[in-house]
């Protein structure tokens, strides 16, 4: 016999400690805690864009782990990643130890990693059993064995203590609910990590309560959770440590009981204090409201609030995404109708039923999501920008081609879109013209409110900049703008007056003076009341 | 122009295979100071296809599908034939028939875009009550009616052209201009591109949509005279038979998407030319009539799929280039090993 006999030698057994670090609970504790899912050096490029660059993650068993950062710093490009939807482009999946990549998200499920999605992907009008054990169903002689289905089923529940009919259809339960349903349903398949993305986003603070006592019962039976969620309150109640991108890069790994919430907010939004630049002229007095809010609100969307603009004012709204920023927003302008609350417009009440409504009162609304809510793909540059005016005109006046010539040719220069056609399609433009596109169907109605919603968002930075200098010009000529961006330094830029949100609700209205500054912003936004 | 290549290329097609076994096929004489001749013909019989289908394009280009024209061209015929068998004056029968047709379609309208029921189930309604309808109005019976001047609509002739070709030719000016000179066309392809930026651009898409149901049963009443005047007696059962799948046909070979946006009307007039054409093809080569249908199935499964623009890729290009391999794919190997 050759080598060593068994138990003859001490075999060197001693795992490495991931990275060379050494937790501070000791070496022991690391041990027991090996991480069930490893991700290093990852990096995801598309066309354009380096979506993931040398990101580092790791989950371990029985804890809840938050993946932090703002809209764009690639948590869903990560997590696409890992359950094998994109492939990856360099770097290293490990799954208990053995090097992994997955082709698609089922065999990423085969292999224990299940994702509940923020869109409940169930089917409501079958039962909450079926939809456990949709695909996967309990067969007996070859016929769906329903009675055993219907016991699986209520175990399942019970691990998630949770007691539901599992006859009834899914549609008769709540989302938060139907959203553990899911949860049960991922579980169900062996999961060792489970995948959340955004599952509070929809639900109201009980039903939250409810989920996360779903999540610490699965945390006890040892699956490693990943969470994904926008409120850092629901962030620190529940998750033992976190992981924060920028703009695709690893910031850190941190212990959630180390971090405080003005640190995790600076570090997700990067403290890049460029000079600021002086966009406006002198300084102005407000004195003529336009618009003013009282108590407006909408329940589940925006918690009352009340918010004047004033003639050539530009108010900035700050805050996280989902803090309620767009929904202020549609408020205004009548895309939502308000649950609470009144409009004036020049000191007369109004009501904003509808966004024609809101036309009539020159109340103008550029939204966030330029392809779902503003442009129409199939039609030219030129149509898309006489569209609104057209509508107000109706369909038996039609603006005269030489009035639309004048106008779209001459906002295609001001605000130099590219390619300077009027008849190309708009749907062939970049992000950055398409957006100047829309802008240009709301500034031909010469609007006195002109509600931006992340104007700049996803456009290259010479677009950015002639847009930033477009609403300060606007507003130096007496329109009151409502600028909302998840970028503190161009909201402290453009804004007269910065209104702060958390949670959902406007819990400050800042002036933008010398002792204004993102730091102050940034606490605003973490502590949740004015510094 | 050019997304009317392919419905012209086919009609060409159609019309070479005719002459083939047809030599006279393209000759139009004069008799008797009527137009006389085969293309006469497909024009003369095609005219209702083609109000139908300048009605559904409009439709269809909201996003919607108006499966009730059908019964809408039974209904119109019914009550025109009824009028007049009662002795009303052939105006007061057109007025009451056209009426009846606008409220139905604007009943249609009202379901899509005002209850919000789908377009397909709320048209569905009115498709199979709208038989029980003109059923209703005839009693049952065939009415038959004997009146020159409502001959005139469906199988008379002014100025040597059958009335209908002219009549159809008034309707597809009229909608050219309400869609393209005024701003109708732009409304619709915006509310049927995307409906919600269009709301919030302003567009009360709500009238528009109602407006557009009304139209398209408009012309379906229209059709409705021409084809119960052309053998002068009102069938509830089968008159307009199927005609609304014809007219879905001749919007989609006509370059319409059947998910809104753009439409053709230029390319609506080819679809259902191509599929009168079609027709009278299966006649003249001799198809024997157990076989028609099927026939005509195979011939536009081919027109649907050469106007593919995946198809085509699939079949023409795919010897032509091979597929250039994936970047991504030597990376993907060293990830894996």
């Amino acid at each position: 016999m050759t080598g060593p006999a068994p138990g003859a030698g001490p075999v060197p057994r001693e795992r490495p400690c991931p990275g060379g670090a050494v937790d501070r609970e000791g070496a022991v504790e690391m041990a027991a805690l090996a991480p069930i899912l490893r991700m290093s050096g990852i990096g995801k490029q598309f066309p354009g864009v380096k979506a993931l660059d040398g990101v580092d993650l790791r989950l371990l068993p029985g804890e809840v782990h938050a993946l932090m950062g703002e809209n764009g710093a690639g948590k869903s490009t990560l997590i696409k990643v890992l359950t094998g939807v994109h492939p990856v482009d360099a770097g290293e999946i490990e799954l208990a130890g053995q090097a992994v990549a997955f082709g698609s998200p089922l065999e990423a499920q085969a292999a224990g990693i299940s994702t509940v999605y923020q869109e409940v992907n169930l089917c409501a009008n079958l039962s909450v059993a079926e939809n456990i054990f949709i695909g996967r169903e309990p067969r007996r002689w070859g016929r769906i064995d329903w009675r055993r289905m219907r016991v699986r089923a209520a175990d399942l529940l019970d691990r998630l203590e949770l007691d539901l009919d599992v006859s009834a259809p899914l549609s008769t339960y709540s989302l938060a609910i139907q959203q553990m349903v899911a949860i049960a349903r991922a579980i169900d398949i062996e999961a060792r990590v489970l995948i959340l993305d955004e599952p509070t986003s929809s639900l109201d603070a009980g039903e939250v309560e409810q989920l996360f006592r779903v999540m610490r019962a699965l945390k006890e039976q040892g699956i490693a959770i990943l969470f994904v969620s926008h409120f850092l309150d629901q962030i620190y109640e529940i998750s033992d440590r976190m992981t924060i991108l920028r703009n695709g890069r690893l910031v850190g790994e941190h212990l959630t009981s180390e971090l405080s919430q003005v640190e995790l907010v600076a570090k997700m939004i990067g403290q890049e204090l460029a000079d600021l630049e002086k966009l406006h002229g002198e300084a102005k007095v407000f004195d003529r409201p336009l618009v003013e809010a009282r108590g407006l609100g909408r329940t589940g969307a925006i918690e009352p609030f009340t918010l004047t603009v004033h003639e050539g004012e530009v108010v900035g709204l700050a805050g996280l995404l989902g803090s309620g920023r767009t929904e202020i927003a549609r408020l205004l302008f009548g895309a939502d109708h308000a649950s609470t609350g009144e409009i004036a417009v020049g000191g007369v009440p109004v009501s904003l039923r509808t966004p024609r409504a809101a036309m009539t009162h020159r109340i103008a609304f550029c939204s966030e999501n330029r392809k779902s809510d503003g442009l129409i793909p199939d039609l030219t540059v030129r149509e898309n920008i006489i569209l609104a005016l057209q509508a107000t005109r109706g369909w038996t006046r039609p603006v005269p081609r030489e009035q639309q010539d004048e106008l779209v040719g001459r906002y295609i220069k001001a605000l130099k879109i590219n390619p300077a056609n009027p008849e190309h399609l708009v749907r062939d433009l970049s992000g950055g013209n398409q957006q100047k596109v829309v802008l240009a169907r709301w500034l031909i109605l010469e609007p006195r409110l002109l509600i931006l919603d992340e104007p700049t968002r996803g456009i290259d930075v010479g677009a950015k900049a002639e847009i930033q200098r477009l609403v300060a010009r606007l507003s130096d000529g007496g329109m009151a703008v409502l600028f909302i961006s998840a970028e503190l330094e161009e909201v402290l830029r453009l804004s007269h007056r910065v209104g702060v949100l958390r949670d959902r609700r406007l819990v400050a209205q800042l002036p933008n003076d010398a002792t204004l500054t993102n730091d102050v912003l940034l606490e605003t936004i973490a502590s949740g009341g004015p510094a | 122009m050019r997304r009317l290549l392919w419905p012209l290329v086919v009609l060409a097609l159609l019309l070479v295979v005719n002459v083939i076994f047809t030599p006279t096929f393209f000759s139009i004489q004069m008799r008797e100071g009527h137009l006389y001749g085969s293309l006469i013909d497909i024009l003369r019989f095609g005219a209702p296809l083609i109000l139908v289908s300048l009605g559904m394009t409009l439709v269809i280009a909201t996003g919607g599908i108006d499966l009730s024209v059908g019964s809408v061209v039974a209904i119109s015929g019914a009550l025109a034939c009824l009028q007049i068998s009662q002795d009303a004056g052939v105006l007061t029968a057109v007025v009451l028939a056209l009426g009846l047709s606008v409220l139905l379609g604007a009943w249609n309208g009202f379901l899509v875009a005002a209850v919000g029921i789908q377009p397909i189930i709320a048209t569905l309604i009115l498709m199979v009550a709208g038989r029980g309808l003109a059923q209703l109005i005839t009693d049952g019976q065939i009415i038959t009616v004997n009146d020159p001047a409502y001959k005139l609509i469906g199988g008379g002739y002014w100025l040597t052209v059958p009335f209908g070709i002219l009549l159809v030719l008034a309707v597809l000016a009229v909608t050219v201009f309400l869609t393209r000179r005024l701003a109708l066309g732009m409304l619709i392809e915006s509310v049927g591109g995307n409906a919600e930026a269009s709301r919030l651009a302003g567009i009360r898409s709500r009238g528009i949509v109602i407006m557009v149901y009304a139209f398209a049963a408009l012309c379906a009443g229209i059709a409705g005279l021409m084809i119960s005047s052309n053998v002068s007696s009102a069938d509830g059962n089968n008159a307009g038979l199927w005609i609304e799948l014809d007219a879905i046909l001749a919007v989609v070979i006509g370059g319409t998407s059947l998910a809104g946006g753009r439409f053709s009307l230029g390319g609506t007039v080819l679809g259902a030319l191509i599929i009168q054409t079609l027709t009278t093809t299966i006649y003249s080569v001799g198809v024997p009539p157990e076989t028609t249908l099927l026939f005509k199935a195979l011939v536009v499964t081919a027109v649907c799929l050469i106007q593919s623009p995946a198809f085509r890729d699939k079949v023409f290009r795919r010897r032509g280039r091979p597929p250039t391999p994936r970047p991504a794919a030597e990376e993907k190997v060293r990830v894996t090993a």
